[in-house]
């Protein structure tokens, strides 16, 4: 193990700074991926996947990623809310691992909604 | 980096290990891979989440969920719910006692929301065994800040601005104790932390050293800097064998780092800290009679002075501080005096922890600003007392400390309105006791630990402790005599001036407090042979009132001597020939028709039921 300079410690805090966001709180977006029974069925947990494979692979440390059950609209399944603090949530339907990667770039690196995949804007109250 | 969706902080602290949180992480993380889910969740051992009463506990992030007494049974349910379907398990959420109502979230609960975490700060939010979590919460930041940027006296002073005072109960600025062990001159110096935590009912300083053991370290670090000690040691009891192996490990880290040993961080400074495992002796947490033990001779205090701080371990000038108040140091210097200062009062700066037992509801290890009143403690925080009995007193500080009644609960907690009261902050014990305790078994119970703990050097305390020891024991036996309340005071004041030290000083404490608080206890124990409370069995008669009782038939199903007779709808009656006094009926009894009357009723009872017994039996024959 190398010995740590006062530099290393910034460093390290930084690298560990997702982890740490997600139990304190203080992200800047959160996206809740709908994984009730129908969700799954129609592949949420691949949305999800390649969700978390965005950030990792961007290093992208105030996004998180998050699930909820069935949101009523099944039919439209596998969907996604994106919530980026201080702006109204945006639902998303019918997504696949193409699209989300989409959402990804446009809508949470870029704060441009996706019209294509977008159904609403607003939540339903979960916990 | 892997990123994860979700950090489930698993409550790892002695309590809930206890409760089986180690079966409940393999479960866990078997159930997770099985689900293909451990790359997305990442389980976290923490140390003591403080909620000691409902574990095994875990929080979920991000969501916040908080789940109490979970079973290894309940992890199944609690992947497939809450992990996959993101639908958090409402069975295992925390109900709030009195409506009922299920609490999700851990910040919306009050046990939680009232409290202020400083020394706390990781409390269940980083994997004590990982030193890069502590790192990402700030950690060495401190030690950094005052390796390069502080000169010692910029250390010293900032401490002494703090207004920071010794949270192992004695309550001295640890300012003033470093600025003077600075001043010695010396060619080794010495800084030690007491982790001999040995108060029954107290386990603050455990929990800090099992669930953020950096922050002793980094505490250790700059007060070695400030008073220019090359070496530190840890004093731990062997009884915290937890607390033990993360310090070591924590040790073996910071070393690997390069954040002990030498040149610290690429400063030039050099430091290193060993821990030394004390065998339990209540005595030792004394300043000096822990740095005899140190030195590996038996462990006694010496007189004062002169002082540790310029004569300590080894004749060398050393600072001992408190677990607690180490875990203090590095926010202070980060964020400075006045920071620190904005919580408690002028003369009580910032938080103190504190560990709740006793009969209260929320069994556990808070911290709370200085000043807050006792009541806001009890009954908020943890909840009252359960079962709908009634509050009758706290107990602070130990052995060294005193039970304060209800009638002084608004006193606010700090080291000067406290001593007031008779009582001392102490280290964080605070026991509650309910309307079954009798408070001169309370003063006996602390009187016998510390006939059991006195070192035995110096005689007030050795003989004058069981003197005392053995007036109560005879009180509440029965034995008690006009004039030895007053005897009992008499040696208590006599104890406290020549005792040699904080021990002794002290010890007289919880029997001044029941004295002054509690006479009517004591004197209705020596002049009417009668323990209301009916723990001391000598002097209490259990017996039913006709009138009030309801043939519920409770008290006769808990009796283990079978002495309560009687049928449906007939007031039950009680043998006085086979009761042994054990209390249970009078703890069920939900109409208050069991009695506790004073110890001559006994034979006035027993009398009345042979006269009963002859009449029924000449009632037949006739």
């Amino acid at each position: 193990m190398p010995r740590l300079t006062i530099d290393d410690l910034k460093k390290i805090k930084e690298q560990y700074k997702s982890t740490i966001t997600l139990r304190e709180g203080g992200y800047r977006a959160k996206v809740t991926v709908h994984m009730g029974t129908c969700g799954i069925a129609a592949g949420a947990r691949k949305v999800m996947e390649a969700l978390l494979d965005e950030i990792t692979k961007n290093g992208v440390k105030d996004v998180i990623v998050t699930t909820s059950g069935c949101a009523g609209l099944c039919s439209k399944e596998p969907m996604a809310t994106v919530e980026i603090i201080h702006e109204a949530p945006v639902k998303y339907v019918e997504l696949s691992d193409e699209k989300i990667r989409k959402i990804f770039k446009e809508h949470l690196m870029n704060g441009h909604v996706v019209e294509d995949c977008a159904l609403v804007m607003g939540s339903e109250t979960a916990y | 980096m892997e990123t994860y969706r979700s950090s489930v902080m698993l409550c790892g602290g002695t309590g809930c290990i206890a409760g089986g949180s180690l079966k409940i992480k393999k479960s866990l993380d078997a159930e997770l891979k099985n689900r293909g889910l451990e790359n997305e969740i990442n389980v976290v051992l923490t140390g003591c989440n403080g909620f000691c009463a409902e574990g095994p506990v875990m929080t979920v992030y991000p969501e916040d969920i908080f789940y109490k007494k979970v079973k290894e049974t309940d992890i199944p349910l609690i992947v497939e719910e809450h992990f996959i379907k993101g639908r958090p398990v409402e069975s295992l959420m925390y109900k709030e006692p009195i409506k009922k109502q299920t609490i999700p979230l851990m910040k919306e609960i009050p046990f939680f929301s009232l409290q202020v975490l400083r020394a706390l700060r990781n409390k269940g939010l980083i994997d004590a065994e990982k030193i890069e979590e502590y790192i990402a919460r700030d950690g060495y930041q401190a030690a950094a800040k005052a390796l390069t940027q502080m000169t010692p006296e910029q250390i010293i002073d900032e401490m002494k601005k703090s207004g920071l005072r010794g949270r192992g109960g004695a309550g001295f600025p640890t300012g003033l104790k470093w600025e003077e062990s600075a001043r010695a001159k010396a060619d080794q110096k010495f800084i030690l932390c007491n982790g001999d935590e040995g108060d029954p009912g107290a386990f603050m300083d455990r929990s800090i050293m099992e669930g953020d053991p950096h922050v002793v370290l980094e505490g250790m670090i700059i007060g070695a800097k400030a008073i220019g000690a090359s070496k530190g040691y840890i004093y731990v009891r062997a009884e915290y064998p937890l607390a033990v192996h993360r310090l070591k490990l924590a040790i073996e880290q910071a070393r690997e780092n390069g954040l002990l040993g030498d040149n610290i961080l690429g400063t030039g400074f050099n430091f290193d800290i060993e821990i030394y495992q004390g065998a339990g002796a209540f005595v030792c947490g004394e300043s000096t009679a822990l740095m005899r033990s140190i030195e590996g001779k038996r462990g006694m205090p010496r007189p004062r002075p002169p002082q540790s701080a310029v004569k300590g371990l080894w004749e060398k000038p050393t600072v001992l501080n408190n677990v607690e108040t180490y875990a203090n140091v590095p926010q202070i210097i980060l964020n400075g005096a006045d920071w620190f200062k904005t919580l408690g009062t002028e003369k009580s700066t910032g938080t103190k922890v504190f560990a709740l037992s006793g009969a209260i509801n929320n069994i556990g290890l808070i911290e709370v600003p200085m000043g807050i009143p006792l009541r806001k403690i009890i009954f908020d925080i943890g909840g009252g007392v359960p079962k709908g009995r009634k509050f009758k007193a706290v107990q602070l500080g130990g052995p060294s400390g005193g039970c304060i009644p209800e009638a002084l609960l608004d006193t606010p907690v700090t080291y000067e309105d406290i001593v007031q009261t008779g009582a001392i902050v102490g280290s964080g014990g605070m026991v509650v006791m309910n309307d079954l305790n009798c408070m001169v078994s309370v003063a006996k119970f602390f009187l016998e630990f510390t006939v059991e703990e006195s070192c035995g050097k110096c005689p007030p305390c050795r003989v004058g402790t069981t003197v005392m020891l053995d007036l109560l024991t005879n009180i509440t036996e029965g034995k008690g005599k006009e004039g030895d309340i007053e005897l009992l005071e008499e040696l208590s004041r006599d104890i406290i001036t020549t005792s040699l030290c904080g021990l002794g000083q002290t010890a007289p404490n919880p029997a001044l407090t029941t004295i002054k608080y509690f006479r009517d206890e004591y004197e209705s124990h020596i002049r009417e042979q009668w323990c209301k409370t009916g723990v001391c069995k000598e002097l209490c008669t259990f017996y039913i009132d006709e009138g009030k009782c309801k043939a519920c038939g409770l008290c006769k199903k808990v009796c283990p001597q079978k002495a309560v007779s009687g049928e449906k709808k007939v007031p039950h009656h009680i043998d006085q020939s086979l009761c042994v006094q054990c209390r249970s009926c009078y703890e069920v009894c939900k109409f208050d028709s069991v009695q506790i009357g004073p110890r001559a009723m006994r034979e006035e009872l027993k009398q009345k039921d042979a006269h009963r017994l002859a009449e029924a039996t000449a009632g037949k024959e006739g």
